[in-house]
């Protein structure tokens, strides 16, 4: 398991719902197929009301999450957040990352 | 996304302006125990983005993993789920790894035989020769799919052989050649949306401006990254305040984020982009010294336009005349606004008149030539323009080319009518066809309309050759030869991207085996077709010819890469955009044509026009008491490139269907449910797909998955391609330009797969 000195902050206002976190990961650390380090849910399309819809994407780390120790233990970024599409994870120390969170709303913290 | 240098070339000659990238690394590093190639990702397998990678290799030469360059302009380390599991396609168990022959009679059998290449190429060379000395050189056809690695090598191929005929037997070339074909007749070239990927410091760059509005039409970019386009970049500009207008059936992720999105009944976008124009106009928000310096037949259009009051197209397209006339107002006030249209555009039979419309909207705006508006693209190399090697074709022989009565295809293209090959296949007129050589193409599963037809069509032939990765329908179906070819990884390649291009090198960094590079593989033969066609003793020294203008030499370009083409903004007011230095655009009067001189001349109609898509719930309602539901083709999935990635294990299991997307109430009142595998059937035929409920589609229109087929599947059933393929739905029948065929607007009836199909 990885400490929880560290984690990942998600903007998830702009995840596009890749799955080249997913894809990253598995092939990193060489996950079964059906099995996730991180895994990316839909939430919608549903229309809350007219001409306004939830539709987003929530990416979730896994027990499978090492938090790519081997790779940033060479200074090296996790890989989910070195190929990230929409730009929108980021990895570091949970309390530098906390403080982000109120930059702006839909962002989630993971202490992993 | 900072760090990026611009430098001058360090090259010996050439021309000035080209800009290479400050790399922090040589081209070439270890780290640790594994070496670091940097790289482009390019086919095979197909994409049409050219992504900068880093390959990682272990001592012996395996390839380890991939990574995003994350010092690239271009894609800032980013990469797809495809390229990420590039290692699983490399390593697949089910490549061709040997050239293999066939009998002639075993087609669609499974009986192959191993040969050397030496044996493959002599066959292959004998046969073709022996059409050609037979019958002539025109009855060989030469045919390539999508994906811009391959086209350029194939076309050169078949004028080294002597042949006229390059074709994708697509109905109506609809993908990007209507679009690029209308707006070099109308502006002089193509015109792609300005995401500063020209500049190297891009969003930061001082000259560059982000979009106030992006409208995006008819695609779903971030999935499809098409055609030198990473798709994310307009994530990155709505980080920038960019605002969207989509324009899709769909509500995609990005409609869900648009200030208004349309959601256009499909193959009505023209009358949609009319009333538009017309909103602009009788508001006098157009830019009047744009268009007073530089259009041509602006009052001819506002005339046209105005047979499309918002109202009247409200009812045509399904969408509500408030958003119509405020996505108007919208983009004409945005300073500057842009486009990211799509293939949707191209897959009408009226192609020609709805490109026509919509760019119309952004040349009366002014945001032509303009930072964060739309570009002139730059090329080393027209890829797709059929010219590299032409004047090798002997004289006479354009003649020959299988074009019908298609005039503005005969002179503005060098390839084929595809509805005239298949008919020519057919009916033995204008000449009987002997042969076809298919080079990254899948017909039978993607681009064909109408399968069936091309498959009884092209039995006929005497001899076909199919260069490929895998194994697929098309070749278990028809090929007698199979030439297989290598990954990217395992091969030197030149990446030339579309849209602002930049040229890439593509470094070899594992053994391909028994398997070779289609330009290796066309350098070979076309030598023995025609030496001086193919003087290359390598294809290294063939990529430094095409460098030429440039100044690099392959070797020195593996350094540099990417090396990016000049550019700069205005240029219509330089003297740069036309050949012979007049300040204007490459027309016949020097402007923009708004009325088009070129299509008068070829009998067509020379302004924008909209006509309803058939079959259409407009056009043929008897039709829709039988199949009441309008169907649209072809979105992108981010796990699959067309046809390709099937047997991918781990791509396959992100998508591991065809899907036919369909609202809830459409899915109950035809009595199917999620999960369910349903035909979907019009009057031409029918396909299989697994139903999946969802909002994402509008009531009334529903929209299926595109290219299937399982490898999985018995290969002399051709892996189900006739159960599952979506272009069972689309008939061979283009535009009157001979551009553009309905493959995105039909009429459906749905209902579940009985227990024994
Ligand atoms: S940090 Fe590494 S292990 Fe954790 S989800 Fe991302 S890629 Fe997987
Ligand atoms: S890679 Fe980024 S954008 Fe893509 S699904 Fe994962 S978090 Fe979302
Ligand atoms: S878009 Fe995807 S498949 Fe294409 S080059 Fe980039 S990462 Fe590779």
């Amino acid at each position: 398991m990885a400490n929880s000195e560290y984690g990942l902050l998600i903007d998830y206002h702009w995840c596009t719902g890749c799955k080249s976190c997913e894809m990253a990961c598995s092939v990193e650390h060489d996950i079964p197929i059906g099995q996730f380090g991180i895994r990316v849910d839909q939430f919608g399309p549903w229309e809350n009301a007219p001409d306004d819809w939830t539709y987003f994407f929530m990416p979730v780390p896994t027990d499978q999450c090492d938090l790519c120790a081997e790779r940033t233990a060479k200074g090296k970024k996790p890989t989910c957040v070195h190929h990230c599409q929409a730009a929108c994870m980021e990895y570091g120390k949970i309390e530098d990352l906390a403080k982000k969170l109120t930059d702006h709303p839909k962002q989630v913290l993971y202490a992993l | 996304m900072t760090g990026y240098e611009k430098r001058e070339g360090a090259r010996m000659s050439g021309n000035s302006g080209y800009r290479e990238l400050e790399h922090s690394k040589p081209w070439q590093y270890e780290e640790g125990e594994l070496t670091v190639t940097r790289s482009k990702a390019w086919t095979a397998p197909g994409c049409h983005i050219g992504c900068d990678i880093k390959l990682y290799t272990d001592k012996d030469g395996k390839l380890v993993r991939v990574e995003g360059d994350e010092e690239s302009p271009y894609n800032h380390g980013r990469l797809c789920a495809r390229c990420l599991d590039i290692k699983e396609v490399v390593n697949s168990p089910k490549r061709v790894l040997h050239p293999m022959i066939r009998n002639r009679e075993d087609r669609g059998k499974d009986k192959w035989r191993q040969v050397s290449w030496d044996e493959a190429l002599d066959y292959t060379y004998d046969n073709m020769m022996e059409i050609k000395e037979k019958y002539g050189a025109e009855t060989f056809f030469f045919t390539h799919g999508t994906g811009r690695d391959v086209m350029q090598y194939a076309d050169r191929l078949m004028y080294a052989y002597g042949s006229p005929n390059m074709t994708g037997l697509f109905s109506g070339l609809s993908c990007y050649v209507p679009r690029i074909a209308g707006m070099s007749c109308t502006a002089g070239s193509l015109y792609i949306a300005d995401c500063s990927q020209a500049w190297f410091d891009r969003y930061d760059n001082p000259e560059y401006k982000v979009p106030e509005v992006m409208v995006i039409w008819g695609n779903n970019p971030i999935v499809a990254n098409a055609d030198g386009f990473f798709g994310h970049w307009v994530v990155d500009l709505m980080k920038r305040g960019m605002k969207i207008i989509v324009i899709d059936p769909r509500m995609t992720w990005l409609a869900a984020r648009s200030e208004l999105h349309l959601r256009v009944r499909p193959g009505t976008d023209a009358a949609l982009a009319l009333a538009m124009i017309n909103i602009i106009v009788q508001e006098d928000l157009y830019d009047h010294d744009f268009v007073d310096r530089w259009c041509y037949g602006f009052d001819e259009l506002a005339e046209r336009a105005k047979d499309f009051p918002v109202e009247k197209v409200a009812e045509i397209c399904w969408v509500p005349a408030e958003k119509i006339t405020a996505a108007a107002r919208m983009i004409a006030n945005a300073k500057p606004a842009t486009l990211q249209w799509g293939v949707a555009i191209d897959q009408t039979r009226e192609a020609m008149g709805t490109g026509q419309a919509v760019t119309a909207i952004f040349e009366i705006t002014g945001n032509i030539e303009v930072p964060g508006g739309l570009i002139a693209n730059t090329q080393i190399l027209d890829v797709m323009g059929g010219q590299w090697g032409r004047e090798f074709l002997p004289e006479g022989m354009d003649d020959k080319r299988i074009v019908g009565n298609y005039q503005l295809m005969k002179t503005a293209m060098t390839s084929c009518s595809d509805d005239e090959v298949i008919r020519c296949l057919e009916t033995d007129q204008p000449y009987k066809l002997h042969g076809a050589w298919l080079q990254a193409h899948n017909p039978l599963a993607c681009m064909s309309a109408d399968p069936k037809r091309v498959l009884e069509g092209m039995k006929k032939l005497d001899f076909i050759v199919v260069v490929d990765l895998f194994m697929t329908p098309t070749a278990m179906a028809l090929a007698d030869v199979f030439l297989p070819v290598c990954t990217f990884p395992e091969r030197d390649g030149l990446s030339l991207i579309c849209g602002i291009q930049q040229a890439g090198a593509m470094n070899q960094v594992c053994d391909p085996g028994d398997t070779k590079s289609d330009m290796e593989i066309n350098l070979l033969l076309g030598k023995r077709f025609n030496p001086e066609c193919w003087p290359w003793e390598t294809v290294q020294d063939m990529f430094t010819e095409v460098l030429q203008d440039s100044g690099y030499k392959y070797d020195e370009l593996r350094e540099v890469s990417p090396v990016y083409v000049p550019f700069e903004y205005h240029r219509h007011e330089k003297g740069l955009l036309r050949s012979d230095g007049q300040v204007g655009f490459e027309t016949p009067t020097g402007r923009i044509e708004l009325w088009c001189n070129i299509y008068n001349m070829f009998g067509l109609d020379p302004l924008p026009y909209f006509k309803e898509p058939e079959p259409g719930p407009n056009s043929t309602p008897e039709m829709c008491e039988e199949y009441p539901l309008v169907l649209t083709t072809g979105a992108r999935r981010w796990n699959s490139f067309h046809s390709e990635h099937r047997q991918i294990p781990r791509l396959r299991a992100m998508h591991p269907e065809p899907v036919l997307d369909i609202h809830p109430d459409d899915a109950s009142k035809f009595g199917v449910k999620q999960g369910e595998w349903v035909w979907v059937e019009n009057y031409l035929g029918r396909a299989k797909c697994k139903v999946n409920e969802t909002f994402e589609m509008p009531a009334g229109i529903a929209s299926a998955d595109h290219a299937w087929w399982h490898p999985e599947g018995d290969p002399e059933k051709l892996y189900d391609v006739f159960d599952l393929a979506i272009n069972n739905l689309v008939p061979f029948n283009p535009g009157p330009s001979g551009f553009g065929a309905n493959y995105k607007s039909t009429l459906v009836k749905v209902y579940k797969v009985g227990e024994d199909e």
